[in-house]
């Protein structure tokens, strides 16, 4: 295809990005985000997939069979584990306005300014090659679509292109305090140019060069050397294939433009929801094509073809000009999209943490600091950018040679994995120090760099070959692909391990033994809790004097003085402050101004920006663990609120309890009063009506006059009776009733009791027994009241009796009680009623129409005597088997 | 009164029924007595009283059963219940009365009070 066709394309297609982008920005302004939006959000997530993976899966595909579903798997198994994890970064980065990954580790280990720096250094050198990868995927796609008919040198041109494109795109104004509204949305744009391009390809080869998927899959397996590409061969297969696995799911969160578009330039955490399974979907859709396009191209094509270009070649051999170009545009997207946000993620760092804190170190030229900064800020990003894609290009041309396209790629994962511990440790473990991370990722890089990238220069002028084999100066053990004698793995799984243990070995033993400064335990309290301090406000911990002025004047020369006053009135507006306040500005705003330098400068840096015009005070650890407190104290007192408010419940509820209880106590005594007096009514009733007819009837006969007065007298008897066990059963109960002790003998005392009995039990044919011991019994009580109980018990057994039936009185002792049992063999009492026959009135109340027989007050007497002399009274009965009182009282009450 | 009218008393309180017994007799009533309920029903049914003269706590059955059956049976609805009773508290004599009885006095009752109320159960000729 011609040439100059396909450079216009390429440069129009750059145009439609940065109109993309602008048109999002507009938005913005207008006051509607683009990218506030799940979709859009999972969509920049996809900037995961650069060139390498759109050419390269192939290729791989095409060499090693499935092995290359690694790159994938990892992002699918992270999206599953990682959420809570992603999801704690993305609350800590907002709470903290952390404006790159670098910025994330420095500020949790006290905002250090070196950890800073040797950050931003390893992502560069673990970057770089990977972007010299998508440039020179580029490069090739060039090639092929326009038949080496490009100069030679064109890849320089290519570099140029970019560099200019980045430079306008990204750093128009200085703020890397918004979101960068027009990158997110032209990143989601390219995702889908790249999604549809590739998917484009894969039809068309799997129904367009062939019959579908079963046909080329049928034709591959029919092919020898295809077949074997269906499974992970070579040997440890498995095992690289778990590094790239776990390999990738450490990029997908921390290479630096994967944390750019995850978690800085997230807008709302319930986008990570969607996120998570959209983002999985994207990667299986992208990856359905590969194997066919493979087999395809292994089948179709020359076997000189480069496989990596195969997405590419397919169309072109079937002289498919429109798809050809269409794929070309795919993967362009594919490669600009990585390095559009790589490098304005890799150009802050460098200019907040390598370069500005070589300015702002001289006194004079922080002194000499006013509205000219901006202008130098600017060029200082526009700088790096430059910068660090020049160097991706130097190391295209010299280094790249050296190194396979995939292990690149994977060199470039296992670089940057080496900032996965101090950052999972730093966001779960309080006690992470500055020295363990800055000593841990300093050792993991070392050994990164001597494991991996030494190797690969092994067969190159720069190092002897023989390190391979013998190690260095013939030390063995130190021999970077088998250090300290560890074979049989292939490099990348090999110094992964090295360098990922030491790593975490030094991190974890350094920590433990060094002490943390004032500002570490701050921030470890931060990171690690942050669910006690989602409002940004609470998480700060200053103390000064400074003033509005200055710090409005500060603000302004570093984003312009409209911005400026935007931002500081927002800001007072949100949180109450008032600006014309004379005297000491507000903390919060000084904190706000300082985090807001730190996105444009770096935090170190703008901590000395801040520190010109504001005086903070010494904190103290002891300070520190206060304000914290105080912060705590508010949901302490709120806990505390609750347990109050908790324990007044529980107390409403007992004196509701309480007042229920007299309520029924007195009921209780209501229903007592009716009880007694309804009693007392029968009696009264024919002692009145009997009273009346002899009164009125003069003419009665003798006989007869006789008889209703014997009656009247008794009825008067039976309710006198009554009467005085009412009262004597309140005297009881009162406890007004004195015990009048004397000491008699029990078994002639029972006896005597008996005796009026034995009578009416013979008439009644009721056999009546006494089973007493031989000897005295002395005890000390009460005899009258004891009498009482003695009388009612075989007074009761005699009224359940009847002819045939036997009733025994058995008397015993042991140490220090007496024991009396009187049962018989009568009607017994039904079980429902056993629990309640000692209450008062039992009968009375609950047989409401059976009439009584007795007062129903006689057990509730017994008992009570019972009870007054320290004893206790049971009964044992079954229905028609008759019943079994039994009651002990002590010797000597 | 040209036919003697015929008046059960149902109590359990022999010294109750004693002075019933009495005064009714003494009112020109033929009388029949029964100390239970169960006693009741037999005599109810023997005799066909015109008055009933219930006490309500018995050891069997108690009053409310039987005002509920005679005013229920088709034999008995002639029969007029009157109820002789302790309990005195507004829901017992509710109760009787929804359960059809013709009168509901309470004890302790005047003698005088009692005959003329129960004479006038009896429709004079």
């Amino acid at each position: 295809m011609s040439s100059w066709i396909v450079i216009i394309c390429g440069l129009f297609y750059l145009v439609i990005l940065f109109a993309v982008a602008y048109f999002a920005e507009y938005k913005l302004k207008k006051g509607k985000s683009l990218i506030n939006n799940p979709y859009v959000y999972a969509l920049s997530l996809c900037v995961y997939c650069t060139a390498w993976t759109y050419y390269g899966s192939v290729g791989r595909a095409a060499t090693e069979g499935i092995d290359f579903l690694g790159i994938y798997i990892g992002p699918t198994l992270a999206a599953a584990i990682f959420f809570p994890v992603l999801s704690k970064i993305i609350q800590i980065t907002k709470a903290q306005r952390i404006n790159s990954i670098a910025d994330f580790i420095s500020t949790r280990y006290g905002k250090n300014i070196s950890i800073a720096s040797i950050i931003s250094v390893v992502c560069i050198i673990a970057v770089i090659p990977y972007i010299a990868l998508q440039i020179k995927a580029i490069s090739i796609s060039l090639d092929v679509l326009t038949a080496n008919t490009l100069p030679e040198n064109s890849i320089i041109y290519i570099t140029l292109v970019l560099a200019v494109f980045i430079v306008i795109f990204g750093t128009r104004s200085v703020d890397a305090t918004e979101k960068h509204e027009g990158m997110v949305a032209a990143v989601a744009f390219e995702s889908v140019v790249k999604l549809v391009a590739f998917v484009a390809a894969g039809i068309f080869v799997t129904y367009g060069a062939f019959n579908g998927f079963t046909d080329v899959f049928e034709q591959a397996a029919a092919n020898s050397d295809l077949r074997k590409l269906f499974m992970l061969n070579g040997e440890n297969a498995y095992m690289s294939w778990f590094t790239i696995i776990v390999l990738s799911m450490s990029a997908v969160l921390f290479l630096p433009r994967q944390f750019q578009v995850g978690v800085i330039e997230n807008v709302s955490e319930k986008h990570l929801k969607k996120a998570v399974w959209l983002f999985p979907l994207y990667l299986l859709l992208i990856n359905i094509f590969v194997l066919p396009i493979a087999f395809g191209g292994k089948l179709l094509l020359p076997a000189t073809a480069d496989a990596d270009t195969f997405v590419l070649a397919i169309p072109l051999f079937f002289k498919h000009d429109v798809l050809s170009l269409l794929v070309f545009i795919g993967g362009l997207s594919a490669a600009t999209s990585m390095i559009i946000v790589e490098t304005i993620a890799l150009s802050t760092m460098v200019s907040n943490n390598l370069v500005m804190p070589v300015l702002f170190s001289r006194h004079a030229f922080v002194s000499g600091v006013d509205q000219s900064i901006r202008k130098l800020i600017l060029y200082i990003r526009r700088f790096s950018i430059v910068l660090i894609l020049l160097l991706a290009l130097l190391f295209d041309v010299f280094i790249a040679q050296y190194f396979s396209l995939v292990s690149i790629g994977l060199i470039s994962f296992a670089g940057i994995s080496q900032l996965a511990p101090s950052i999972l440790g730093g966001i779960y473990w309080k006690s992470a120090s500055k020295t363990g991370a800055l000593v841990g990722i300093i050792i993991g890089f070392v050994v990164w760099f001597y494991t991996m990238i030494v190797p690969a220069l092994a067969n190159t002028q720069l190092i002897d070959a023989s390190i391979l084999i013998n190690g260095p100066f013939g030390i063995s053990w130190l021999n970077p692909t088998a250090l300290f004698g560890l074979k049989g793995f292939d490099s990348i799984t090999h110094g992964l391990i090295w360098s990922i243990l030491l790593n975490v070995a030094a991190f974890f033993w350094i920590s433990l033994y060094t002490k943390l400064s004032a500002q570490e335990v701050i921030q470890a309290e931060l990171f690690v809790d942050i669910s006690n301090y989602n409002v940004p406000e609470q998480s700060l911990i200053w103390r000064g004097t400074a003033y509005m002025p200055e710090l409005h004047t500060l603000l302004a020369n570093f984003i312009g003085q409209a911005r400026a006053q935007n931002l500081i009135n927002n800001y007072a507006n949100r949180h109450k402050i008032d600006l014309e306040k004379q005297g000491n500005a507000d903390p919060l705003m000084v904190n706000f101004v300082e985090r807001i330098l730190a996105g444009v400068i770096g935090s170190a840096s703008a901590r000395i920006m801040v520190s010109t015009v504001t005086k903070e005070e010494e904190i103290s650890l002891k300070e520190v663990f206060k304000m914290l407190q105080e912060s705590q104290q508010f949901i302490e007192l709120n806990k505390e609120l609750r347990k109050k408010s908790l324990e007044l419940t529980k107390a409403s509820e007992q004196l509701k309890e309480a007042y229920s209880q007299l309520k029924k106590m007195d009921e209780a005594k209501d229903e007592f009063l009716y009880t007694v007096t309804h009693e007392l009514r029968t009696p009264l009733t024919s002692i009145k009506s009997l009273s009346e007819i002899v009164h009125d009837n003069t003419d009665l006969d003798e006989e007869e006059r006789q008889k209703f007065l014997k009656a009247v007298v008794t009825e008067t008897e039976r309710l006198s009776h009554l009467i005085t066990q009412v009262l004597n059963l309140e005297k009881y109960e009162n406890g007004r009733q004195q015990l009048h002790l004397s000491s008699f003998d029990f078994v002639r005392f029972t006896e005597e009791s008996a005796a009026s009995f034995a009578i009416l039990a013979k008439e009644n044919g009721v056999d009546f027994r006494l089973n007493l011991p031989n000897s005295m019994l002395l005890i000390r009580a009460d005899k009258d009241l004891l009498q009482q109980v003695m009388v009612n018990l075989i007074d009761n057994a005699m009224k359940f009796t009847k002819i045939g039936d036997s009733i025994q009185v058995h008397v015993a002792e042991d140490a220090q009680h007496i024991e009396v049992v009187v049962s018989d063999t009568g009607k017994g009492i039904p079980l429902e009623w056993q629990p309640f026959i000692f209450d008062k009135f039992f009968q009375a109340r609950n047989q409401t129409t059976k009439k009584p027989q007795g007062t129903g007050l006689g057990l509730a007497i017994c008992k009570r005597i019972i009870e007054m002399h320290g004893g206790s009274i049971e009964v044992k009965s079954e229905p028609e088997k008759g019943a079994k009182f039994t009651f002990t009282i002590p010797t000597f009450a | 009164m040209s036919v003697t009218s015929k008046i059960l008393v149902v109590d359990d309180d022999p010294y109750i029924l004693m002075s019933l017994e009495f005064l009714m007799r003494k009112s020109g009533f033929e009388v029949m007595i029964a100390r239970n309920g169960t006693e009741a029903l037999q005599l109810l049914d023997t005799h066909n009283p015109d008055v009933v003269l219930l006490d309500i706590m018995m050891p069997d059955v108690d009053g409310y059963s039987i005002c509920e059956f005679i005013k229920s049976t088709e034999k008995h609805k002639q029969c007029k219940v009157v109820f002789l009773s302790a309990k005195s508290k507004e829901a017992d004599i509710q109760k009787g009365y929804d359960l059809g009885a013709d009168l509901y006095i309470t004890k302790p009752f005047a003698n005088k009070d009692l005959v003329n109320k129960i004479k006038s159960m009896i429709p004079q000729n």
